[in-house]
């Protein structure tokens, strides 16, 4: 039995990562800009990756079968608990009752979560979210940019959130030895078989564009820093052409 | 003094309905109006639909798309947006040059894009005023998913009402081009020419 099977371990962590935060002196970067100081670095890590993602995935955009939905289905559903308990964290009680809804029908009607009744009867999709979120709504900042071998674009404040969203993770205290091994099975095909059906706009960002670092880059960014922030944070991007034709 | 009172509230009154009309919008008057823009944004999202479902692909999809930009976007002046500041330098023959690569490009690159929402439905769901221009909001839905958001930014400052961005959950067609055009320029180290023959092949 690993130390993390009982409840000391995560809390400590979490403990940790948010006072070697806090300890951070990142700057925050200006609104819409990037900061990374790491960029040599990262752009390694982003050779890398990119030659893994072009052997694994690279081709047509392929709407998954229904072994493969069914694979993706129960990968996110086995997500859901971990995310319960970051909307708990966050102090947001309807993503949790929502999320917990959820689980409980597709892990029953929905023959543990092969299928998705909730989503498409009970007008229940995923609510998502993550530590790095529960992070950003305690108020630590966002930090570095990072690139993450095989996982892909981060930042610093998204890196802690993924490790201590493993350490949490009530699947995980409740599974073990095999079982876990099965889950975490899920939970990798759950990401191949997304990778997949969204493949064209990754094929086009990852293999197509002139810099795809500095494309991933930005769209990660944005992208995170709207699902955060909501319309504040494109709010702060926008800008008129019009009075500003070259962008200075 | 009742009378000074009675002002006093509508004015109050004034300034709460503009407060929750569009707050902190600077001074400057738009001709352009709410109504306007959802409606160039509904009529440019139907099109969006009927290329969609039209269950053409490849080229001739791509096509439609290229239609749909120049119908109801302001392609001149997102293709100077996207070159920055190497349209200042540009020859009036390269602007037009590149403006032509760069609306086919857009089209073949968010035709492929678009091509992942078969099976959803575009719907205008709101508009706001944001800064200088109006911001409308539509939604694709996609069954059993939590609806996907495409912002459209309108101006009429072209003399015509017309979308000249588009922001993707949070992810700005403008400032990604211009780091996907400036990177084709520094690839081709600032030739214009040379990275206009390549747009015409690139997206």
């Amino acid at each position: 039995m690993s130390t993390f099977r009982n409840t000391a371990g995560p809390l400590a962590a979490c403990v940790m990562a948010v006072s070697v935060l806090a300890a951070c002196e990142a700057p925050r970067p200006a609104p819409g800009s990037v900061y990374d100081p790491y960029e040599a670095e990262n752009r390694e890590t982003h050779e890398i990756n990119k030659a893994v993602d072009a052997a694994a995935f690279r081709g047509e955009a392929k709407q998954p079968g229904p072994i493969g939905q069914g694979v993706a289905n129960v990968g996110h559903n086995l997500g859901l608990p971990r995310m319960v308990v970051n909307s708990v964290l966050q102090g947001r009680p309807e993503p949790a009752v929502k999320n917990t809804l959820r689980f409980a029908i597709n892990t029953t009607l929905g023959v543990g979560g092969l299928f998705d009744p909730a989503g498409y009867w009970f007008n229940l999709p995923e609510e998502t979210t993550d530590f790095g979120e529960t992070l950003h709504v305690w108020g630590v900042r966002e930090g570095a940019y990072m690139e993450l071998p095989l996982i892909g674009p981060s930042t610093e404040r998204d890196t802690v959130g993924k490790i201590v969203d493993v350490l949490i993770d009530p699947v995980g205290h409740v599974l073990s030895g095999n079982d876990l091994w099965v889950a975490r099975a899920f939970r990798l095909g759950a990401r191949s078989v997304d990778r997949k059906r969204y493949g064209a706009t990754v094929d086009s960002v990852l293999h197509d564009s002139a810099d795809s670092y500095a494309q991933s880059r930005l769209l990660y960014l944005q992208n995170r820093r709207h699902k955060l922030s909501g319309a504040a944070a494109s709010d702060e991007t926008v800008f008129d052409p019009y009075e500003d034709p070259y962008g200075e | 003094m009742a009378n000074d009172a009675k002002i006093d509230r509508r004015r109050m009154i004034a300034l709460g309905a503009a407060a929750t009309a569009g707050a902190f919008v600077p001074a400057p008057v738009l001709a352009l109006n709410d109504t306007q823009a959802r409606a160039l944004i509904t009529r440019t999202v139907d099109d969006v639909n009927k290329a969609i479902a039209s269950g053409k692909s490849g080229s001739a999809l791509y096509a439609d798309f290229e239609r749909i930009f120049v119908k109801y976007g302001d392609v001149p002046i997102i293709a100077r947006s996207a070159l920055g500041v190497a349209a200042r330098s540009a020859s009036s023959a390269q602007m037009s040059a590149f403006t032509k690569a760069f609306q086919g490009y857009l089209a073949r690159k968010y035709g492929k894009r678009f091509r992942e929402f078969i099976g959803a439905r575009f719907e205008v769901v709101g508009a706001r005023p944001v800064k200088t221009f109006y911001e409308v909001k539509s939604t694709a839905i996609f069954r059993g998913q939590a609806p996907f958001e495409v912002l459209w930014h309108v101006s009429d400052k072209s003399g015509q009402d017309r979308f000249f961005n588009l922001v993707i959950e949070g992810v700005n067609m403008l400032a990604s081009e211009r780091t996907e055009i400036g990177a084709m320029l520094d690839r081709r180290r600032g030739d214009l020419n040379a990275m206009i023959e390549d747009l015409k092949k690139a997206g």
